[in-house]
């Protein structure tokens, strides 16, 4: 059973104290939800969960070893879902979900089979040029099933998408934490996930 | 499939569907070359004389055109934050844009500089020696110019910036690469200089990815 866990963690952007002192733990199968409003710090505290960025203050572990020490083996173990869709235009959908699902090595969903679960099967071999707002937001989404990662990321995910998607990547999550991964989500939507922790950041002065 | 070969063929069908980029590359060589005479005169002996000198520095700032585009669109799209969080070291991923990079530049130049060799009377005699000279050289530009890509990303005017950087940083690359020509034609034979440029392809070759990856991670941070 792993332990995700972060304490104490202060975060400064251009001078600004976003966090301060804040803390989480989440187990194998369990799911974190971030809230709180605009500007809160939800995006940055994913970012350091991530290791794109560093606290000024504070440790983010993994069973018990910092995610500093050995960022290697955190990004092979994590999936990032960010604000920005990287979807090259010049590639086609299939194109662009088979290359992150290669690259994040084996273990994953297949990239047809993850098209297919966030339903836009249909549109595989159409350049990625073409896709809606909502659309580019799935094949994003698909990066983190074709990854194979215990750790999901995911920032605002419901972004864009419609009812029916959102249920159906609820549905995907709750999978994911049965088959014994974790899930940390900032929205502002309910999703409606079965047993999920909270940790609501803002008040930070 | 090795991650060297995934990221290579999704960096190689990028570049051909973009291929207009490594077009402009080319005709802005040629452009900037046919200029001289216009400038300098057609007389042929002068020509053969600033010939080499001035294909390189053509070669230098057509390289560099191209050149910010080279982190830009995977930087803008956030394509280069889930690369820098992917499980494949970064550093590989430096290499193969460069190697992309010199494949859809470096490489076109080349092919194309024994036409302006001919359109600046350049004799024929050091033909070869300044392709090798540009068969070495071109590579380092594609290296050194990776750091001056990573370290103007997010930079307003990134690409004036970018070459204020980095041309200085290619004076010892023009300097041996054109006195290269010299030297054979003065018969002291220009093996000294073509190992200086290996030498420098090398070092750059060892060093540059370490530097452009972290610059990258400082970028997306």
């Amino acid at each position: 059973m792993a332990v995700f866990s972060g304490r104490d963690i202060d975060c400064i952007r251009g001078e600004r104290q976003v966090l301060s002192a804040a803390a989480f733990s989440l187990e194998s199968g369990g799911a974190l939800t971030l809230r709180g409003a605009n500007g809160a710090g939800k995006s940055t505290m994913l970012r350091l969960m991530a290791g794109l960025m560093r606290p000024v203050a504070g440790t983010i572990t993994w069973d018990g070893v910092d995610i500093a020490d050995d960022p290697h083996e955190h990004n092979a173990r994590l999936a990032y879902v960010g604000h920005a869709d990287a979807v090259k235009p010049a590639l086609s959908v299939l194109e662009n979900v088979t290359f992150w699902g290669e690259l994040a090595g084996a273990g994953g969903m297949a990239a047809a089979d993850a098209l297919a679960a966030l339903g836009i099967g249909h549109l595989s071999d159409l350049p990625a040029r073409y896709l809606s707002a909502g659309q580019r937001r799935r094949v994003n989404l698909t990066r983190a099933l074709t990854s194979g990662a215990d750790l999901w990321l995911l920032d605002e995910p419901t972004t864009a998408l419609d009812a029916a998607t959102t249920d159906a990547l609820t549905s995907l999550i709750d999978g994911h934490l049965k088959s014994g991964g974790m899930a940390v989500i900032s929205t502002h939507a309910e999703l409606g996930l079965a047993e999920t922790g909270t940790l609501t950041l803002g008040g930070a002065a | 499939m090795s991650a060297f070969a995934v990221l290579f063929r999704r960096e190689m069908r990028l570049a051909m569907r973009q291929s207009t980029d490594s077009f402009m590359v080319i005709a802005f060589f040629v452009v900037a070359v046919v200029l001289f005479p216009f400038g300098v005169g057609p007389e042929p002996n002068m020509l053969a004389r600033i010939g080499p000198g001035v294909i390189w520095v053509a070669a230098l700032l057509a390289a560099m055109l191209s050149m910010d585009r080279m982190f830009m669109g995977d930087y803008e799209d956030g394509s280069l934050e889930l690369l820098v969080l992917s499980p494949v070291p970064l550093e590989l991923v430096v290499l193969v844009k460069v190697l992309t990079h010199w494949l859809t530049t470096g490489l076109p130049l080349i092919v194309t500089a024994p036409l302006l060799f001919v359109m600046m009377n350049v004799p024929e005699d050091i033909w070869p020696v300044l392709l090798m000279t540009l068969l070495l050289g071109t590579p380092v530009l594609s290296l050194l110019g990776s750091v001056g890509a990573a370290l103007t990303l997010g930079a307003r005017r990134g690409g004036v910036l970018l070459s204020l950087l980095v041309l200085p940083l290619l004076i010892p690359v023009l300097i041996f690469a054109v006195g290269a020509g010299d030297a054979v034609l003065y018969g002291a034979g220009a093996k000294a200089n073509l190992m200086l440029l290996g030498g420098m392809l090398l070092g750059a070759l060892a060093l540059t990815p370490w530097v452009t990856a972290h610059a990258l991670r400082e970028a997306v941070a």
